[in-house]
Order: C-alpha cells, then structure tokens, then sequence
C-alpha cells in the first residue's frame, strides 16, 4: 500500500504565513495559560504527599473528602485514580508539618470510615527535594537544548539550524501549554516525554532537512521554495508513516498503561503532532525565511568539481 | 545480484544468538522463596543447606529448588502456601542461626545461574517495596566534632595546669578559649600547637584576659561530613541487612543524601522503626516494696526508685541502680526458647559479673527490661518521652520477668511476641548513628500495585507492538515482514542488553521500550521509502535496494543522534523511573541503529540477494 501514487506536490512553502499564524496563536494562548493557571505540578516538583487507595467499591470521593476535613486535612485534592475504585489523595506540604506523618495520619482517617481500603502507593516528598527536581528539571531542558543547537550547528547551516532549534522550543511550550490548559498534573514522568518529544522533533526536522541539503545540491534550479517544498513532498510518505507507527505505540500506552504513564502518554502524543507539523512549517519555513539558498549549502573547502560526484 | 559481505551476515548472527540467549532467563518468570543469611553474618554452607532441604522433608515440604547465592541459601517453591509452611518449620527449627526473608526469586534453571545468566532487574514501582531519600546533617557531624575538641582541650587545659574561664565552640569550625590573661593565652596556645602542629591557632591578649582560636581547616571539616556520610551508609547497610530484604539499594547520592530502596518490603513504618532509631536496654530491678499506681498518682515517687511505663501501658516502679546497660551487650538474637518466642542476650566480662552477682541476691524476685529508644527528630515533631534538642529518648519498660536462675554472660528474654523478639533483636545489634538523619522524600509502591505497572506495561507493549507488525505488514507487504522481523530483533536485543547491565527496569523503562518500537521502525521506514522512490525513478530492485540503504544512512545517523542526547541529558539529569527511561531510549536507539541497518540488509539479502533475477519487490 502506498499513501500517495504519484509524487506528490503541495505547496507547503508557500502555506507557511498562514501556519506561522496558527503557531503563534497556539503559543501566546500556551503562554497566556502559563501565566494565568499556571502548571499543576506534581509532588514530585511541589514536594508534599501522595496516597493511591483502592476501595473495595466504589469510592464516595465526597465522603473521602468530609473524612479528611475532620480530620484536619481539608486542603487535601481527593481525586478518583483511573476505576472508580481507585483514590487519589494529595496533599500539598503545610507549613511546620511533619510530611513523614501525614501519610499515616490520611490513611488512618480513611481506615477508620473504610477499614477495607488497600494502600497502594505513597509518595512524601519533601518541599526542598521537590524544588531540587524542579530545577534539575529545568537544567536537564536547557542543556538538551543547549547540545541539540550545538550539534545542528555543526551538522547544518546555520539558517537550518536556527529553524530546527525554533521549532524544537516551539513543541514543548505547545505541550507545557496544554498541560496548562486542561490542569493536567504535570509530573517526572510528563517531563521525561517533553525531553523526549524534543528528541523526536528534531528527529523528523533532521530527516527533513537531510533532503533539502540533498535537493539543493542536486538540482539547482528553481526557487528556494521550489526547491525546499520538493524535499518536503518527497519525504511525505516517510514522515507520515513514521509518525503513524509512533502514534500507535503511544496510543497504546495512553490506553493500556494506566494512570501512572497517562501525563506520559498524552505528553509524548501531543509532542508527536506538534513535532512533525514543526519540522515543516516552522524548522524549514524559518530557513527559507532566512533566504536560504543552494550556495549556503555548498561544502566551503571542496572544489566544484567534487559536487558533481556526489548523487 | 548485489554483493554482500558474508561477515556481516556473520556478525548479525552471532549478535542475535548472543542476545537471544541473554534475554532467554526473562521467559521464567518468578517464584515464591525464603532467601536464608546466616545470623553470625557468616556465609551460609552446602552441607547447611542439605540439613535445612532435609529439615523441610521430613515435615512434608519440598522446595522446587535450593541453592546459595553468594552468602545467602535461596530456597524456591512452587506456591505461597508452601513458602508459608517452610518459613514455619524453619522458623521454629533455625530461627536462632538464620536471618529468614521472603522474597520472589526468577525461576531459571540452574545452568542459567551457574554461568550468571539473568533476568532484567526490576525498580521498585514494578516489583513493590519502599523508597526512601534520607538527608545526613552534615552539619551536626561538625558539631559533634568541635563538641568534641572541647572536651580534649579542657582536659588539656587542666593537665598543663593552665587556668581557663571557658571554652565554646561556634557550631560552624571555631572553639575558642577563655583565659585569665594573654600569657596564659600564649601558653594554652603553644600546648596546642605541640599537641596538633598543623592546626590553625591563634592567640590574642585581650583587655580582659586573652582567648585562643582552634579553627578547623577546610579539608578537616569536609573530611569530617564524608566520613559521617560514611559511616551512616555503612550503619544503614547493617540495618537493612538486619531487615533481611533482598538485593536492597544504599547509596549516596549527591553532596549529603543516601537512597534506601528496600524492594519487597510492604510497611514503611516498620522499615522506619528500624532504620531510624538506636536503641538500647537496660536491666533493672522492680521496686516491688512500693505501689507503682500510687507513686503515678501523687506523683511521688519512693527514693531510690524511678517511675517507667508499660510498653502495654500501666506504670512500673524500678530500682535507680542499673545492672547492666546496653553498652555491655555484645550479641543479641531472637529465636524459640521451648516453643516460645525469645530474644538471647549475650554480656560482656564486665556485664556478666554484674548480672551474676545481682541474680544471685535477688534470686525469685522480679527484674526488667528497660529499652530506651532515641530518635532524632525535626523540631517541629512531636516527641512522646523526654526531648533534648533534636534528640527525643522514649524509655519503655518492655518485659517484666521473674529472675529464675543465676546467670552471667548467656540469658533470654521471654515473654513477647515473635516479630517484636525479632524487632528487640534487630535493634539492640543494630548500632548507633553517626550524624543525624532526616528522610526527605519517601515513596511506598504496594505489591498489587506493583504487579498491575507490570501487566500494564507488558499489554501496551504487547499490543503496540502487534498493532505496529500488523500494520508495517500491510503498507509494505513482505518488506514489512522483514521490519517486524527486524524489530522483533531488536526488542529481543534491549532486553538483552537490559538483562546484561542489571539496570533497574521501570514503569517509565517499559513506557521506553513500546516508544522505542514506534521510533526504531522509523529506520525501516526510511530505508523503504527510498527504495521505493528509487524503483519509482526507475532503478533495477537489487540496485533500488542497495541505493535506498545507502542513501536513507545520513538520515538515520543524523536523526538518532539528537534523540540519543536527549536521552543522554535525561540520564544526567534524571533519578529513579526517569533514569530508567533514559537508559532504555538510548539502549534501544543503538539497537534499534544496528537492527535496522545490518540486521535487515543482512536478512534482505539471504532472502532477495542471490536471485539473479528479481523483477519487482513486494514492497
């Protein structure tokens, strides 16, 4: 089976104002969202308490919550946690509180209106270690960048690489974005899949970017544009399979990993269509808007002649 | 027909083979065990295990499989209810001498082990366990240092004969001393100096009196935090040894943290209680001439006599004179002493003289056990005995037993409950801490749920990867036959690598192997493509194949390599499941490179490669 017969011919390049539109409208609301609501953080960037519990049936998340409050826990978040049976329990750190404490004194209280409850996890995570992840977290996407800019610099073009860096920042403000929007908890786990989303994006950039060098070397005619939108057709099909087969490995995980990989999943998910939408109308579209042109591409210290070996 | 290197074909053999046979201990599985530790942390025999094998039999209870691994005897069986029974019988018959732990252990055979063969070792969200992140208050262990400097020079101080007003310590690397004038100043000073030539000291004449300065070096005090991190990994280590679980992490991390990870292990608390506190005993004699209830009461307490509490609750009244401390213990261990539950106490010279000549007085009249528990706590903890700073001592009386023989050196303590003679036992040998502790972060996975991480993993694996065969098969008929091949190659060959490098495989581990199906096709991907594009453009199929390798390689090499530093960066930066992750996403990225590169060329060349006549590809 094949997706396209003929070779195909879309004008990608010349679509791109309209798509830098989109772009920027999707990456104001990301940050405007930022700004307003903020991240739901998980405790492992907050610090605090987190307790699983698996009733033996149905939960009555109002119940948990009124048993707590009495308890003295009423800024605990009591949420159901994948089946209905399933209780999540959050607590953020209280000022002059002993964290280790909390845990047990939560599942006491519940125990005593439901003595049935199952523990299944606890996490307590002290403030200062969360503010350390949090942190760390930061570092671990500066430095991504920082060695990714760093490689496309010595791979490509300078005008490449500034489109391949700005789309590669473009996908996870776009997944912070959402994460923000819909008050998604935003974990370790969730920041794994953006370090990881920025890998794939400049995965399909590169791919991309790889033909055009190739088409700009090769056939010397016609516009830039011309030129980049034939690489982009050409390279279709690829990046169309690609990004089906990698859907469907993380539509397998979202639906079957539970609830401990959903920010995972749905992290990796939105970062895989943002990633390759990026690698055409924001990574090659900012090169072309940088005017690049076959002679950028032409290998400095060879000789003409040595281009014509090439394929 | 194109030429192929046969070395190549050779190597892609010879790597498959190599990881099939190391992925091949994964297929087993695991199974219920005892995991046996010698309580003299000697190593455990062969002719040990023939007695406890035998032991077993004649109770009816077989093990599936009984072998040592390293110090410990393993004991497998085929289902709970036996490992139960086993643990009874053991129990009972070598409680006194072995450490008795459950476990699940792989259920590989035996030649498997004999040449280290293993299974992927699994984190702690998959298999169930607690986690812990303690702080060491470095700080404190200088503090405890210069506490101690101002011991040794007040007592320097007094053996010159030179008088001083006072001596204190900053809390951070400075003890200072006080003195009657700067000649004795001078003095104390070059006391000093002889004493530790390569200390910083300085004196100064005052207006009234003068004072010396002792200030630590910069590499003493930082001696001084590693050492006190040292030593409470090492103390730490004892005690989850103590707790007998198996295959436990200590480990420092960063500049003062130390990770406990005990797999297996269900109730935190009961994990904290051992590894957080020192403890220690005392034995006392009960004042039995007064009422406890009364001096509790009117809060007069008899002279002589000092007031404790029950474990249980309820007052007891004992003699202040103590017999013997906690100090003077030099072995303790719980066991059965005539079907009951004991914990045997073993004295040192000075001890068992003082234990055998108050048993000889006090023949017939009751004595007890005073265990003295000290904590360190924040602050803002509460403390439910007496507080001093950020120590909190609870004293509680723990058994009362009747005195029924004169003894020395040798006695038990009956009178309690199996897991708390085991509990009493782990404690008093357990040591005392360095510096003080605090647990940062804690992380507690339940069994059940550490079993569903595995089911759900291994489904979205299982049917990712289906989903993607089926579909690769569809879009490039026996191309994409030769893909699924392929990657079917190349999980077998993470999970060998995984398997080879014992890295901790998580949830997020499992979470990067599906991703890494997904992404590994992409070389495939790639490569057929071009191949296609190439027979579009005309090209023969042997030269449309050759060509699609060679040129889909810039992209596939170029492409990974950012992927790789994302993992690269992540495993820097990264603990725990994320580590995990990491590993797997790049493991599987050098894999996924070489399967698809050399593993599909090579198996598209035993299939295609030497028809000399190949019209079209089913591609």
């Amino acid at each position: 089976m094949e997706f396209f017969h003929k070779k195909t011919s879309y004008p990608f390049m010349g679509t791109r104002q309209r798509w830098y539109i989109v772009s920027a409208v999707l990456i104001v609301g990301a940050l405007i969202s930022f700004a307003v609501r903020g991240l739901n953080l998980g405790i492992d960037f907050t610090g605090g308490v987190v307790l699983e519990l698996e009733f033996p049936q149905a939960a009555d998340l109002d119940k948990v919550r009124g048993t707590l409050g009495s308890a003295g826990f009423a800024h605990a978040a009591v949420q159901s946690f994948g089946t209905s049976r399933e209780v999540m329990v959050r607590l953020l750190p209280q000022k002059g509180e002993d964290t280790n404490k909390v845990a047990q004194n939560v599942l006491g209280a519940i125990k005593s209106y439901e003595p049935r409850v199952q523990l299944r996890r606890t996490e307590v995570v002290g403030p200062q270690v969360g503010a350390e992840l949090a942190n760390k977290g930061a570092m671990a996407i500066l430095f991504t960048f920082l060695l990714i800019l760093a490689y496309v610099a010595m791979r490509f073009q300078w005008k490449l690489g500034v489109g391949a860096i700005i789309a590669a920042m473009h996908d996870p403000v776009i997944i912070v974005g959402f994460f923000s929007w819909s008050q998604m908890t935003f974990d370790l786990p969730a920041l794994a899949a953006v370090l990881a989303v920025i890998g794939y994006s400049l995965n399909d950039t590169v791919v991309v970017f790889d033909r055009i060098r190739e088409r700009f070397l090769s056939l010397r005619k016609g516009t830039s544009a011309q030129v980049m939108d034939a690489a982009i057709n050409e390279t279709l099909s690829r990046t169309i399979m690609t990004h089906l087969t990698t859907m469907i490995t993380i539509m397998s995980l979202l639906i079957f990993g539970g609830e401990v990989l959903r920010g995972f999943s749905v992290a990796l998910a939105i970062g895989v269509v943002v990633g390759t939408y990026s690698s055409i109308y924001i990574a090659s579209a900012i090169a072309l808007d940088l005017k690049l042109t076959a002679r950028d591409l032409l290998p400095v210290q060879k000789e003409k002649g040595a281009i014509d070996e090439m394929p | 027909m194109h030429s192929y290197p046969a070395w190549k074909i050779w190597l892609v053999s010879i790597v498959l083979l190599a990881g099939l046979v190391l992925a091949l201990p994964n297929v087993f599985g695991e199974a219920p065990a005892l995991q046996l530790s010698r309580n003299d942390r000697t190593a455990a025999t062969d002719s040990g295990r023939a007695e406890l094998v035998s032991a077993l039999g004649a109770k009816g209870v077989t093990p599936e499989a009984a072998y040592l691994q390293g110090d410990r005897l393993v004991l497998r069986f085929q289902d709970v209810n036996d490992r139960l029974k086993a643990r009874d019988i053991l129990q009972e018959a070598v409680g006194k001498e072995y450490l008795i732990a459950l476990s699940d252990v792989p259920r590989t055979p035996f030649w498997m082990r004999a040449v280290g063969l293993k299974p992927m070792s699994l984190g702690l969200d998959l298999r169930g366990g607690v986690y812990f992140l303690y702080e060491v208050d470095v700080q404190g262990a200088v503090k405890q240092l210069l506490a101690g400097m101002e011991r040794d020079f007040r007592q320097l101080l007094r053996t010159e004969r030179i008088p001083f007003t006072g001596v204190a310590n900053d809390g951070v690397d400075t003890v200072r001393i006080q003195l009657r004038s700067g000649e004795d100043a001078n003095r104390a000073a070059a006391a000093l100096r002889k004493q530790d030539p390569n200390a910083q000291i300085d004196a100064a004449s005052l207006t009234e009196g003068g004072s010396v300065t002792v200030k630590l070096r910069p590499e003493q005090v930082k001696q001084r935090q590693d050492f006190a991190i040292q030593q409470n990994i090492t103390t730490l280590r004892n005690r989850v040894d103590e707790l007998g679980v198996t295959e436990p992490i200590v480990a420092r991390q960063g500049v003062d943290r130390i990770v406990v990870q005990l797999p297996g292990v269900q109730d935190p608390n009961e994990a904290l209680r051992v590894l957080g506190a020192t403890a220690t005993l005392e034995f006392r004699l009960v004042d039995d001439q007064n009422d406890a209830q009364e001096a509790e009461r009117s809060k007069r307490v008899p002279l002589g006599s000092k007031l404790y509490h029950r474990r249980q609750g309820g007052p007891v009244l004992l003699k202040r004179e103590m017999i013997v401390s906690g100090e003077q213990l030099t072995d303790a261990s719980s066991g059965f002493s005539e079907g009951q539950p004991a914990v045997f106490v073993k004295l040192d010279a000075r001890g068992a003289s003082q234990m055998l000549e108050t048993t000889r007085q006090n023949l017939g009249r009751p004595m007890a056990v005073v265990f003295i528990e000290k904590k360190r706590i924040k602050p803002e903890q509460p403390c439910n005995g007496t507080r001093d700073g950020a120590e909190c001592t609870v004293e509680e009386v723990i058994s009362v037993a009747t005195i029924r023989g004169v003894f020395g050196s040798n006695f038990q303590i009956t009178g309690l409950m199996a897991n708390e003679a085991r509990e009493l036992a782990l404690l008093l040998r357990a040591g005392s801490l360095a510096a003080p502790l605090y647990i940062v972060e804690q992380r507690t996975i339940g069994p059940s749920l550490g079993q569903d991480n595995i089911d759900r993993g291994v489904r979205a694996l299982i049917i990712g990867m289906l989903a993607t065969f089926v579909w690769m098969v569809f879009y490039y008929r026996k191309f994409g036959l030769i893909a699924d091949t392929v990657l079917l190659a190349n999980v077998v060959l993470l999970t060998a690598l995984l398997s080879m490098l014992q890295a901790a495989l998580s949830l997020p581990g499992i979470a990067g192997i599906v991703l890494t199906v997904g992404m590994a096709v992409d070389a495939n991907i790639l490569i057929y493509e071009r191949i296609r594009e190439e027979l579009r453009n005309g090209m023969s199929p042997h030269a449309a194949i050759s060509a699609g390798f060679e040129k889909a390689f810039s992209s596939i090499a170029d492409s990974n390599v950012t992927t790789l530093i994302a993992g690269i960066v992540l495993f820097t930066f990264g603990t725990g499941p994320v580590r995990g992750f990491a590993v797997v996403l790049s493991l599987g990225i050098v894999t996924s490179m070489f399967t698809a590169l050399i593993g599909s060329r090579s198996l598209i060349h035993v299939i295609w490669g030497r028809r000399r006549k190949l019209e079209r590809l089913s591609i």
